[in-house]
């Protein structure tokens, strides 16, 4: 039963989406939910230790050899984005429950929970699969299910901004599957691993070049890299509180990690290659990314569009890691992918909680004026997220800073220190924006009754802000895994 | 459209023609060209076909959307049974050959139409909501 692992922390949360969709029943498909990401997460952590103790695992779907059949394969760097997706989509689950009976409407919510599921699915699919078409379906299945979701926002602007992100996400996958086309047509597999040997030899031809581009072009648009950015924000901040939530930690992260998975394993990228082109594009992407968005979120008033800018700057963060091009620089990016979860879905959790006291579905920052007094627990919780943001001492930001400096000091980059050190100062910006009209402003909205803070979601975000914390000290968890991460994607790293 | 002779009279000729042709799409998928995404379309088309001449509420009656709408979850979930058999039966996710243990190769048929059916369902049912909600939009008295 155990070696089914890597084919039923897909098959669930499919399986599970279907009979939520059949039983639209509100509880039942809440429990379902939770116990689907459950048996998902404890799955997760079985293949990860069974990967740390006997290598990688190779799982033949349907009994057919890769690289003819679909290959599903695990390895550390895949572990670690399984475990972060299940565990941020039980945690939003149990943080969430009242809140998606106030946002979404009675008879959406069976389906609501149905779409969760599937969106699941398809992030889970994209990390485990070894296949580049597979990657393509379930890149397909999770998007879907995820402009659906964006949709159910009450706001009308949902609509549109689940269609605009529909359009570019669309063309995204699009160039994405053109590129895999190419690569299939030059080398006639579509298997990563078979691919990666087979492209040895041509790898300086003009077709693995433009298929390269093509993929990488499909990806950024789907990562939300800095031009390309454009669907984000509105999606991020139309969308429902929960499924803000839950997209801002594990969508662009499980494209960032097929981006890897192609410049690593398909492609051969290693270490010290920075002078490459597409190397020099990313670092200007990233670098402009992290500019650009902490410019906007500064001059943004709507505040979960402030901290969907800020996500457009801290994929840049991600992204900077890949154009340092070493170790630290690839281990800062790839602990950053779990630290930005952790805070930005701390930081939207906060939001919505507050949202849903004030009964407000965009917040501004004129309604947070004076909370600092009327809910000193959501404000000392947000202080602490955004101060993880800022990279303070002490913080899990503070962590992926410390590495990206490494990277780029090793580089003799020492222009890039300090931009990274002036970009910690943007956030500071807009965070001390935040906390001057949290702390110092005159309570704008007496005489409001709010609702109580139910219970789970107290817990959820203690227990997420506090490791924040807690992370930002003992490292060796996070860290630990995203050094095994980068030796695994990157051999002689 | 009702009114008209010829229209209604074709319509009830073609309608079983262009479901034994979904069929036909459906079973020949195993062979070739075919299978459960176009005979869906084409099942969903007669659907749509016979709606256009008697009207929406006429197929209403005959297939309500409270129907439909449990038919697309379980064109899913009998796709995914297929794999949970498979399971069971001790093989990997979807691993036809073991629904028939004797002959693996007549598993591996019975897996492909199961699952195809399965598709043939979900897309059907799928294609049918879609026109619904089009075609409903801004009717008065519309369910």
């Amino acid at each position: 039963m155990f070696d089914q692992w890597p084919s039923l922390v897909v098959a669930v949360p499919l399986i599970a989406a279907g009979i939520c969709a059949i039983i639209r029943y509100e509880f039942f498909c809440w429990l379902v939910s939770i116990i689907t990401s459950l048996v998902s997460l404890s799955g997760s952590i079985f293949l990860y230790l069974t990967v740390k103790a006997s290598g990688d695992i190779s799982y033949k779907l349907g009994g057919w050899a890769p690289p003819v059949g679909i290959e599903y394969r695990v390895d550390i760097f895949a572990c670690y984005l399984l475990i972060l997706i299940s565990l941020v989509a039980i945690a939003v689950l149990i943080y969430g429950r009242k809140l998606i009976n106030k946002e979404i409407a009675s008879h959406l919510r069976g389906w609501f929970y149905s779409m969760y599921l599937l969106c699941m699915c398809g992030l889970m699919g994209i990390v485990i699969t070894g296949d580049a078409f597979n990657a393509f379906v379930f890149m397909e299945i999770s998007s879907l299910s995820m402009y659906t979701l964006i949709a159910l926002g009450r706001d009308k602007r949902a609509l549109l901004a689940s269609y605009q992100y529909l359009i570019l996400g669309t063309l995204g996958a699009t160039m994405y599957v053109i590129g895999v086309g190419l690569l299939f047509n030059v080398t006639g597999t579509l298997n990563l691993i078979d691919l990666s040997i087979k492209i040895q030899p041509i790898l300086d031809t003009p077709v693995i070049k433009v298929a390269m581009s093509f993929i990488f072009a499909g990806l950024s648009i789907k990562i939300a890299l800095f031009p390309l950015h454009f669907w984000l924000p509105n999606a991020y901040a139309f969308a429902p509180s929960v499924v803000t939530t839950f997209l801002a930690a594990t969508a662009t992260k499980v494209s960032i990690y097929l981006l890897m998975r192609y410049f690593y394993t398909v492609f051969g990228f290693s270490f010290g290659m920075s002078s490459e082109l597409i190397i020099g594009i990313i670092l200007s992407c990233s670098i402009l990314a992290i500019f650009v968005g902490s410019f906007s979120a500064i001059f943004e008033n709507n505040l979960k569009r402030l901290l969907a800018f800020s996500s457009v700057a801290q994929i840049g963060y991600i992204t900077l890691g890949i154009a340092i091009a070493n170790n630290a620089g690839l281990t800062g990016s790839m602990v950053h992918i779990f630290n930005h979860a952790l805070m930005k879905a701390s930081l939207f959790m906060i939001l919505g909680a507050i949202a849903f006291q004030i009964h407000k579905d965009q917040l501004t920052l004129t309604d947070l004026s004076g909370l600092g007094k009327q809910m000193p627990f959501s404000m000392a919780a947000m202080t602490i997220a955004g101060l993880s943001l800022l990279g303070v001492p002490g913080t899990v930001g503070f962590v992926t800073k410390w590495y990206l400096i490494q990277g780029a000091m090793q580089n003799g980059w020492w222009w890039l220190v300090v931009l990274i050190l002036v970009s910690s100062l943007l956030v500071l910006i807009y965070l001390g924006k935040i906390i001057e009209t949290v702390y110092f402003k005159p309570a704008s909205n007496t005489g409001i009754e709010m609702n109580e803070l139910p219970g789970s979601t107290f817990i959820i975000i203690l227990l997420a802000v506090s490791s924040c914390i807690y992370l930002g000290f003992d490292t060796s968890l996070t860290l630990g895994i995203a050094e095994e991460a980068v030796n695994a994607l990157v051999p002689e790293g | 459209m009702i009114n008209n002779q010829i229209i209604r009279i074709l319509s009830k000729i073609l309608f079983p023609f262009l479901i034994i042709f979904a069929l036909y799409v459906q079973f020949h998928g195993d062979y070739g060209p075919g299978g459960g995404f176009q005979a869906g379309v084409v099942v969903a088309a007669a659907f749509v076909f016979y709606a256009l001449v008697n009207g929406l509420a006429k197929l209403k009656e005959i297939i309500s959307e409270k129907l439909l709408e449990c038919l697309v979850p379980l064109g899913v979930l009998i796709y995914s049974g297929v794999g949970v058999t498979s399971w069971i039966l001790g093989g990997n996710f979807l691993d036809y050959s073991l629904l028939d243990k004797s002959d693996p190769s007549h598993g591996q048929h019975m897996g492909v139409l199961i699952i195809e059916l399965g598709v043939l369902i979900t897309v059907a049912a799928t294609m049918l909501l879609i026109f619904y909600s089009f075609s409903g939009r801004g009717r008065k008295g519309d369910s």
